[in-house]
Parts: C-alpha cells; sequence; structure tokens
C-alpha cells in the first residue's frame, strides 16, 4: 500500500510560497470534523511584506497592454481546468459536497475568470468618454486601475468565492492581497499554485491564510492599499475596517456573488484629460 | 511707464439685499425655530451683508421630512421627461438673472467679478442645462435598464464656488430623480438664498429642494439623520474623513470631493508665454481658493530662471482690489480665519527655509487681503510643498528627468489635479498616463464643464461629479 504524499499549504507571496514569518500555522478540518491540513496563520508582517510585493507588481501589471492582461487571465482558466480534479477534493472536503455539485464550483470558478478576461480590453471602450466640453477642447475620461486591493474573499464559497473577487480587481490593472476564506482557505492555496504557473507575474497577487479578524485591522489601516473588497467580512468587521481605512480614504465595497462589469470599475479611478484644440 | 486704470466697478443696484433670510423648506422661507441667525459680511470690506437663519435640529428634521414627503408623494412619481423640464426652467432662470447672481456672489465671496460673470454664474446654468437633458436618459447611461435613485440626498458645499458648488450638487440629484436638503457654507449663503427664490420661480414642487443655513453642526445633523440615504461632500479633507467615520456601518452612500496639491508640471520644451498664463491662472485663479490649484509648481530646472523671471514680471500686473471692479484679477480672501491659516501656512514656509517673493502690491486697509506669492528653495518635506494652503501662494519645485517629474507629483496624499505644458504629444499622454490624479489640464488649466467628470484619487476623495460619470454619484449600487 501507497502512502500519500500530501502537501504542505503555504502563502503566496511575491511569487513564491513561504511560510508564515510567523511560524504559526492553524488546524482546517473537513466538514464531517477530519484533520486536514495545517495552513500557515499569517500574522501583521506576512500581510505587509504582501503589500510591499503588490505595490512593487503595481506598476508592471497597470501599464501591460489590456491585450496582454486578457491573455494572461485567460491562461489562469487554461491552466485551472487541468487541475479540476485537485479542486473538487478540496471543495469536497471542506464543503462537505456532492463531487458533482463541486465539479460545478470549478466550472464556474473557470468560466468566471474566461468572462472577467475578456473585460480587460473593453472596459474603457464601454465605459470611458469623448466628453463634448463647451470651448476648443479635447476632453476624455478613462478609467484606471486604483492600485493595491485588499480582497476578503467569501467566507462560504472556498474557490467560486475567491474567483468573483480577485479577477475583476486583476482585470481592472490592480495587484492584490487576497485573504482566503478562513474555515476553507485551501482551494485559494492551490489558486495560487495555478497563478504562479499561469504568467501572472510574481507579487500581482498574494493570498494570505489565517484568521480574518486578526487581519482586517491591518489591512483596513495600511496606508499603502488604495481600496478593499469587503466580502468575507462580517457586519461588525466591515464596519471596524471602513472607519480605519478612512486614514487614507480607502474605497471600500462588498459585492453578494455579483457577476458584473461594475465590480471591475469599483476598483478604478476615472481620471480625466484636457487638451487644446488649434492650428 | 506704469498705465493707471481708472475704477470700473460694477453697480450693485442689480441686488436687493433683505436684511434677514429664513431657511428654504417646503417650498417657503422660514424662520430658524429657536429664532437664532448668524450675519454673513463682504469680505473685501468687512461690511455686513444680511442676517440669515442658524438651522438647528428640529429645522433640519423639518427639511429631511419636507425632502422625503416630496420624493415619495411627488418627485419620484414624475414622468422623467417632466422631471428634466423644471430643470431646464431653473437653468433659463439662472441665465435670466445672471448679473444679480454674479454680483451677489462676489459681494459674499470676494471674487472678482470677472470671475463670477464669466465663469460661476454660465456654468452654474450649464450644469442645470446638461443634467436637465440626462434626467430621461438614465437608462442610456451605462448604469443598467433601470438606475435608480436613492431617495433623499443630504448635501454640503463649501465656499469657494458657492453656486457653481451648489448647481454641481443640485442638478445631478433632481435630474436622477433624488429630493435635497443642502446646506450652503456659513460664509456665503446668499446665492443658495436666491437660488430658493430660483426655484419658486421654476414652479419646482415644494420640498424637492431644501436649502438650510448654518455651521458644521447643522452639517452634522445632516450627515447623521436617519432618513438621509446619501451624502455629498465638497470640502476639506478633515471634514470628508469626518463625513466617512459618521457614516461607517450604515447604509448611506456618501461621494467626497475634498482637498488637493496639483502638480503643475512645466518640461524644458513648453511654450513659455502661454505656460505663465497657466501658471498664473492655475494658482491665482480665485485667490488659490480652490482644491484642484497649481499649488505645486514643478518646473524642468534647465528653464526654471527663465520662467521665474516672466513669472515674475506677469504677477507683478496682477491687480488686487475691488472684487466688484471689471478690471481686478485678485479679489479678497474669504474670511479672516482663512486668512489666518494662509499666513500661518506661509510662515511654515518662512520658517522652514524657502524663499518668499510677492510684487510690490498695495493691499487694502479693510477686509481680507493676501498679495500673490510664490517660494522657491521648497523642499518636498516642506509643510508648504504637502499641506493645501487654499492661498495665492505658490511652491516652485525642480525636477531634471520625466519620471523625476511624476515621482515628484505623485508624491502627496492628494490627487485631484495635475498640469503637464510641453510641446511634445506623446510626452503629454506619458504623463497624463502616470500621474495620479484625477482630472490632468495639458497645455491648459482650471477648466470646467458639466460634461466633464470632476474628482480625484486617493485623499482627495470618493467619486466624480459632472459628465456620464458623475450620475453614478445619485444612482444606487453603480461605480
Amino acid at each position: 500500500m501507497r502512502i500519500d504524499v500530501k502537501k504542505t499549504y503555504k502563502l503566496y507571496i511575491g511569487g513564491a510560497f513561504p511560510r508564515s514569518e510567523s511560524g504559526r500555522s492553524y488546524e482546517v478540518k473537513s466538514a464531517k470534523g477530519v484533520f486536514i491540513a495545517n495552513p500557515s496563520q499569517a500574522s501583521r508582517k506576512d500581510l505587509r511584506d504582501a503589500v510591499v510585493a503588490a505595490r512593487s507588481a503595481q506598476a508592471g501589471w497597470s501599464s501591460a497592454t489590456a491585450f496582454n492582461r486578457a491573455q494572461i487571465l485567460y491562461r489562469v482558466a487554461e491552466i485551472m481546468e487541468g487541475r479540476t480534479s485537485q479542486f473538487v477534493d478540496e471543495i469536497v472536503a471542506l464543503e462537505g459536497v456532492t463531487p458533482a455539485a463541486a465539479k460545478k464550483q470549478v466550472e464556474a470558478a473557470i468560466d468566471l475568470w474566461v468572462w472577467y478576461a475578456g473585460w480587460c480590453d473593453k472596459i474603457s471602450t464601454i465605459f470611458g468618454a469623448t466628453n463634448p466640453v463647451s470651448g476648443s477642447f479635447y476632453n476624455f475620461t478613462t478609467p484606471e486601475a486604483m492600485g493595491v486591493v485588499g480582497v476578503f474573499a467569501p467566507q462560504k464559497s472556498s474557490l467560486l468565492g475567491v474567483v468573483q473577487s480577485l479577477a475583476p480587481v486583476l482585470a481592472a490593472g490592480n495587484t492584490a492581497i487576497l485573504i482566503a476564506s478562513e474555515k476553507f482557505p485551501l482551494p485559494a492555496i492551490s489558486l495560487g499554485e495555478v497563478l504562479a504557473t499561469s504568467d501572472v507575474p510574481g507579487g500581482v497577487v498574494n493570498i494570505l491564510t489565517g484568521i480574518t479578524a486578526e487581519l482586517a485591522p491591518w489591512m483596513a489601516s495600511h496606508m499603502d492599499v488604495d481600496a478593499i473588497d469587503a466580502s468575507g467580512l462580517s457586519a461588525a468587521q466591515e464596519k471596524e475596517a471602513r472607519l480605519e481605512g478612512v486614514e487614507n480614504l480607502k474605497r471600500i465595497f462588498a459585492f453578494k456573488g455579483d457577476q458584473t462589469p461594475q465590480r471591475v470599475l469599483a476598483f478604478m479611478e476615472n481620471k480625466t484629460v484636457w487638451h487644446p484644440i488649434g492650428i | 511707464m506704469t498705465f493707471e486704470y481708472a475704477p470700473a466697478p460694477e453697480s450693485t443696484a442689480v441686488v436687493k439685499l433683505k436684511p434677514e433670510y429664513g431657511l428654504f423648506i417646503n417650498g417657503k422661507f422660514v424662520p430658524a425655530k429657536d429664532g437664532k441667525t448668524f450675519a454673513t459680511i463682504n469680505p473685501a470690506n468687512e461690511q455686513h451683508l444680511a442676517k440669515v437663519a442658524y438651522a438647528s435640529e428640529s429645522d433640519v428634521n423639518k427639511a429631511v421630512a419636507a425632502a422625503n414627503e416630496a420624493y415619495k408623494k411627488i418627485w419620484s412619481k414624475m414622468p422623467a421627461a417632466e422631471r428634466g423640464k423644471y430643470l431646464y426652467r431653473i437653468a433659463r432662470i439662472l441665465q435670466e438673472r445672471a448679473r444679480e447672481f454674479a454680483v451677489l456672489e462676489s459681494m459674499d465671496n470676494g471674487k472678482p467679478i470677472r470671475e463670477t460673470r464669466d465663469v460661476d454664474i454660465p456654468l452654474a446654468a450649464a450644469h442645470f442645462f446638461y443634467h436637465a437633458g440626462w434626467a430621461d436618459k438614465l437608462e442610456h447611461a451605462g448604469m443598467g435598464s433601470n438606475p435608480k435613485p436613492h431617495g433623499v440626498v443630504g448635501q454640503i458645499i463649501p465656499w469657494n464656488f458657492p453656486l457653481l458648488m451648489l448647481s454641481w450638487k443640485i442638478a445631478p440629484a433632481l435630474a436622477t430623480g433624488n429630493t435635497v436638503v443642502l446646506k450652503p457654507a456659513e460664509t456665503t449663503p446668499l446665492t443658495a438664498l436666491l437660488f430658493a427664490e430660483v426655484c419658486q420661480q421654476a414652479g419646482l414642487p415644494a420640498g424637492v429642494v431644501n436649502i438650510v443655513t448654518g455651521d458644521g453642526k447643522t452639517g452634522s445633523l445632516i450627515v447623521n439623520h436617519k432618513d438621509i440615504q446619501k451624502i455629498a461632500f465638497t470640502g476639506s479633507t478633515a471634514v470628508g474623513k469626518g463625513i466617512a467615520r459618521a457614516i461607517a456601518g450604515t447604509k448611506k452612500a456618501a461621494t467626497l470631493e475634498l482637498g488637493g496639491k496639483g502638480a503643475n508640471i512645466v518640461f524644458e520644451d513648453a511654450p513659455i508665454d502661454e505656460t505663465v498664463e497657466g501658471i498664473i491662472n492655475g494658482i491665482f485663479f480665485n485667490q488659490g481658493h480652490v482644491c484642484c490649484a497649481g499649488s505645486r509648481l514643478l518646473v524642468q530646472e534647465n528653464i526654471q530662471e527663465e520662467l521665474l523671471e516672466k513669472l515674475k514680471r506677469r504677477m507683478a500686473l496682477i491687480r488686487l482690489g475691488d472684487p466688484l471692479d471689471k478690471n481686478t484679477d485678485l479679489g479678497a480672501i474669504n474670511s479672516a480665519a482663512q486668512l489666518a491659516k494662509i499666513r500661518e501656512l506661509v510662515g511654515s514656509g518662512d520658517a522652514e527655509g524657502a524663499e518668499r517673493w510677492s510684487p510690490a502690491c498695495d493691499l487694502p486697509a479693510k477686509g481680507f487681503w493676501y498679495p500673490p506669492t510664490f517660494f522657491t528653495g521648497v523642499t518636498q518635506a516642506n509643510r508648504i510643498a504637502r499641506e493645501e494652503i487654499f492661498g495665492p501662494v505658490l511652491s516652485v519645485i525642480s525636477f531634471r528627468t520625466p519620471q523625476e517629474a511624476i515621482e515628484k507629483a505623485n508624491n502627496t496624499p492628494f490627487g485631484l489635479s495635475a498640469g503637464i505644458w510641453t510641446d511634445k504629444g506623446s510626452r503629454i499622454l506619458w504623463t497624463a498616463k502616470h500621474l495620479k490624479a484625477g482630472v490632468i489640464w495639458a497645455n491648459t488649466f482650471n477648466k470646467f464643464d458639466p460634461a466633464s467628470p470632476f474628482g480625484g484619487y486617493k485623499e482627495s476623495g470618493w467619486g466624480r461629479e459632472g459628465g456620464r460619470h458623475g450620475l453614478a454619484a445619485y444612482l444606487k449600487g453603480v461605480h
């Protein structure tokens, strides 16, 4: 009889897979209460390292051509497809759903990458504008990446929720620090392994596992985080994050599984440029 | 040779000031319940203009109740095309009464009549005209097939462009189907109250627009009112952050237009005379009381000397004085408090070792005045390079390479505006792309239009005002 080779679930920061600098891990159990894994319990320092990595990757990712970003996000879908059975196993173990339901979730997640990949090079066309101002000026508005976004993935959907939150943030040209679902963190880490092999530059996505309530205040008060997707926070945690986030006027939004370009636009800033017209 | 100009004051006969103004609630002017009033003065001569009612809690409650009632019973049921017609009417009446508004705005605010006449009032009318046409076309605005208003919107506006900021707030709110409780700034309430008369002349249903005058306490009553679904605020970053804290954990939406420290970047190949005009417009327009002012001049090192010589020559020609004089370029500082703030920050510039320059400039004996001023030898750490002065004071900083210009321009917690001066098209677009600012003027500055979205990155606020994008602020669930 062969003994399984089990995976050590680590963090994903700056394109590498370190353990928490704190040396901490926490126990994750199946829906039936059986031990599955000891993922890292990320600390404030890990979060700060992840923000540094996301900020360093920001200029490159946001100035990559929209077509290039679209191809990379599509590549994520391609690589995920080949790992379907791994994600199915993780979802079944964690969420306690049937393999068929888990497979549906994985397929929905893959298709969502494809959908948002297609938005990369269309969002400016549809939601930008040429504005007919009075006077002899050319005036145009384009949506641009906001910068570094902290993403609290939904707590109940271990894979689809992660993609629902992450894909629009990346399509907009932002870099991200994703905090995985506290109880269902494993598919997020496996997604990190997909991202690492999908031409997504290191630092564009950073994934932390751990205790949401511990990490939320540090994310919310970090002055180099521009915005937060608060979908995975409780109402009380979201309020606290809004209070902490006031210091640099973070843009904070929460969503309910919506599939809409509004999720991309939420993490974009509109820039308007004027220039005189003349000879 | 110097030219002497004969005074050319605009007549104030067109303005009929009342001794006392009430609050505008449910279509009528009413005194504050407790009878409290405060005075508004002309900052150019410190003369008393009028007494204005001070709204306390029960007054704000009455205004919100009126707005709620009007929303439920009238405004939300009215066909959108009819709603739009009221906005067209308002735009037309503002045009008809433009001179009266321009003179009153100059008197209450201290800004030159040339600006109120040519910028503030025409743009305010244009904002209503522009948004009037949106009212029955919202399903085409890219915000869903059936976009919904919030209901009652609370709006708080600053003193730097009193009527124009009112129009930026009220026009899109009404066009999208909301009703309004608006508080004008404490030092500049009069054109908002004159606007209330315009609402009456337009036959706008009672309660759709309510105007409550008062101070910061009145504002916080609006922010914290349980029946207000959305807050729109223009003003300081400090107050904006206070509002963001107050509404955290509530269902209230908010847009915030806050401070700025705009970088006006001059490259070595810039057309120098036009650039000098642009710098003047960037920092001395409206006494520098402009959140998007070009208050940091970033100049490429090899042309700094030539540019500053020309700037000095031009600044010496700025005419400071009576705001009602048609030849005046620089009017009065809006209040004693603002003058004290400018002096304090300029004092910090002196203390931190920057070099200050102003042309010879006689200041009137009465009123609040500050001469056009620039600082050289400014470092990025100096307060005058980081904090918003909101006065006619420019900080000059040099750079050598375009990359350094971008780094310095973005080295601020704000992100509202920026300017670019160069002859090279590709450099304009490269620079614009790398600047973290919501509004970028290339080879021009301080241009505004109802069709053009306005608003900032980072600590300059949340959301946009104007254009298609500005509609999102007044519709539920869109960004």
